[in-house]
């Protein structure tokens, strides 16, 4: 195995403030890793620095054995690199297809877009199957449910080919039908590509997760099995001396 | 539903029947011209709306770039009426020798390709800079308006070289034909509404296509567009360039059209009057960036007939009812109308309902606030 992505020595300072203050995090190639930690843990902040959002005060990211620091969000999405946000964004006022499709032509040149699109793309086509948004297809994004949406950006993600996909807690605010659904469709993604997804949902850990990198004020606390994070008595501590299972739990 | 699929085609069929046979056959050569200038502007329009309405960039200063249009296709004009001599208002100037940038224009082949390559440049450029530092909204209009005023200081400033205010008039010849004559000036109209017409349809198809999704996924969300691997500023760049063409060929039209180009033509306020007939007429649909220009276009000529200043109110005022009440203009009102007419038809007919027209976008409050 090789690591898909190296994080060396890294930290982030917002006027004075350190939202990550010294983290070291290795995944490797297949891997499925979630990472948890209380609000402001600094788990988002982490996520901008990898996909170029935010620049670093030090440190090194190194994706599939180049570094990312300095690129521009596009060019890091162009090597392989796709996220998902917090409060999910599509574009409201295309259908879900076209969304889709957008995705999927990023790679194409400008100009060869001037074309209209004319039928659907197997990648398209195979994100539709996948999220099982294909009875959806043609109506406006606008109109989907706040779990159909986190679903169509994952769809979207895969269009796209990417060799390390970060999701920023993707079943926030869902029912516990659409938790599964997603944790479904994240396990059968996982299996063809380097996932790494923040989430607070104890529940939904214990399920699909193996490998967990706790982070608490912007550094690493623990890395480790679940059943080893949940037992760790340092993460009971940071979860406000409460058992991280009923904390863990509660939503931000 | 084939009949849905027509509908487009056909009023624009209509609309050429009106444009092409109708309005020649019953307007007078006065009336005609005065139509002939509209299609100018509505040209002008068109590239904001593919701009504004589409791609979100409020650009304020568009007189610059159909400025540049006008004066490359009026210095041309004037170096074939000069015949080789100094053009007059050089000689009233005391200018003695023909300044290097006239030279070229000499060249009808350079002057027309600069019409459109000109302001495209430009407006490349001025994108470049502008998008990839992230400037946007009230910034990027605030720019484009700041342009149109330094451009208008420089016209204004350099009289040998343009006219200075009273900008370049008194043309006579178009390429070999007598500019005073109404067969002239009948051709002229027919160039520009079939001009209209085609670009209308080129804009058209570049909405529809996957370039246009993409434009609108940067209006609504740029910063996520980034995230699917495109560059943003490149997608606006190119759409900017594109409506600062247009806006090139209006202006070199607009010259023989009218005949005259000059800095108050092409300053702020008649680049605001644009913006405005743009909202008016709907500016998220092309037809109504050009629905809007002929239609402000024809108001403010029998408005300002009988008073002058009025008129500038009433247009901020219209603006202001626009933005706020009805962001999609008139075309958006006739829709809504048009929904409404059908539901009471069904209605009564027992039928379910057909979904309403969608509703004013929220977003419209919070782009202009
Ligand atoms: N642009 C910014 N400017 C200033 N402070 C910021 C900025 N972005 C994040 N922070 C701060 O950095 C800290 C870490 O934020 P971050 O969003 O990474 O937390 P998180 O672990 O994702 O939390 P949550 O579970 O609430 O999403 C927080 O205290 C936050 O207020
Ligand atoms: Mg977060």
């Amino acid at each position: 195995m090789s690591a898909m992505i190296e994080v060396r020595g890294l930290s982030v300072v917002f006027d004075g403030f350190r939202a990550i203050d010294g983290i070291d995090l290795t995944v490797e190639q297949g891997e499925l890793r979630f990472l948890i930690g209380p609000n402001g843990a600094g788990k988002t902040t982490l996520i901008d620095v990898i996909t170029g959002l935010t620049r670093p005060t030090t440190g090194e990211v190194v994706f599939d054995g180049r570094s990312l620091v300095g690129l521009r969000e596009h060019q890091i999405v162009r090597l392989g690199v796709g996220r998902t946000f917090q409060t999910s964004v599509v574009f409201e006022e295309l259908t879900v297809l076209e969304n889709l499709d957008l995705a999927a032509s990023f790679r194409q040149p400008l100009w060869s877009l001037a074309r209209r699109r004319r039928g659907v793309s197997d990648a398209v086509a195979g994100a539709l199957e996948i999220t099982e948004l294909g009875p959806l297809a043609d109506r406006p994004a606008g109109v989907l449910s706040h779990g159909q949406r986190q679903w169509l950006e994952i769809g979207m993600l895969l269009t796209q080919g990417p060799k390390l996909l970060l999701l920023d807690e993707p079943v926030a605010g869902m029912s516990k039908d659409e938790r599964e659904r997603t944790g479904e469709l994240m396990t059968s993604v996982a299996r063809d590509h380097t996932v790494i997804v923040i989430e607070h949902d104890m529940e939904f850990l214990r399920r699909y997760a193996s490998q967990v990198t706790v982070l608490h004020e912007g550094r690493v606390l623990i890395e480790g099995s679940v059943d080893q994070i949940r037992d760790d008595p340092r993460v009971q501590e940071v979860y406000l001396g409460r058992k991280p299972s009923d904390a863990v739990g509660k939503q931000s | 539903m084939n009949l849905a699929r027509l509908k487009g085609p056909g009023v624009f069929a209509a609309v050429a029947v009106l444009a092409l046979v109708v309005a020649p056959l019953l307007l007078e050569p006065f009336r005609l011209g005065l139509l002939a200038k509209y299609l100018c502007f509505a040209i002008v329009a068109l590239g904001i709306g593919l701009a504004w309405g589409q791609g979100g960039m409020l650009a304020l200063g568009q007189g610059v770039f159909f400025g540049l249009g006008g004066y490359a296709m009026a210095m041309h004009l004037k170096l074939v009426d000069a015949q080789g001599d100094l053009p007059d208002f050089m000689v009233w100037s005391g200018v003695e020798q023909l300044p290097a940038l006239w030279k070229p224009f000499a060249n009808p082949v350079f002057a027309l390709a600069m019409v459109v390559i000109g302001p495209m440049l430009i407006a490349t450029v001025l994108g470049l800079l502008v998008f990839r530092q992230r400037v946007r909204g009230a910034y990027f209009a605030i720019l484009t308006q700041a342009l149109a005023a330094a451009f208008v200081i420089l016209l204004v400033g350099q009289q040998g070289l343009t006219g200075g205010t009273n900008g370049l008039t008194n043309f006579f010849d178009l390429f070999g034909q007598d500019l005073a004559a109404d067969s002239t000036q009948r051709g002229l109209y027919f160039a520009v509404a079939i001009a209209t017409g085609l670009l209308y349809l080129g804009a058209r198809q570049l909405v529809n296509s996957r370039f246009g999704r993409l434009l609108v996924a940067v209006r609504d969300g740029e910063d996520r567009v980034r995230f699917l691997g495109y560059d943003p500023a490149r997608v606006k760049t190119v759409t900017f360039a594109i409506s600062a063409g247009m806006a090139g060929l209006a202006g070199a039209l607009f010259v023989p059209v009218v005949g005259i180009i000059s800095p108050a033509l092409l300053g702020v306020v008649p680049s605001l009057e644009l913006v405005v007939a743009v909202a008016v007429g709907g500016r998220f649909a092309l037809a109504g960036a050009i629905l809007g220009a002929v239609v402000m276009g024809y108001a403010k000529t029998s408005f300002s007939e009988q008073f002058a200043d009025g008129w500038l109110y009433l247009q901020g005022a219209l603006f202001i009812l626009v933005m706020t009440l009805a962001p999609k203009g008139i075309l958006g009102l006739a829709a809504s109308a048009r929904d409404a007419l059908a539901r009471r038809r069904t209605a009564r007919s027992g039928d379910p309902e057909p979904p309403p027209a969608d509703a004013p976008g929220r977003r419209v409050m919070e782009e202009v606030a």
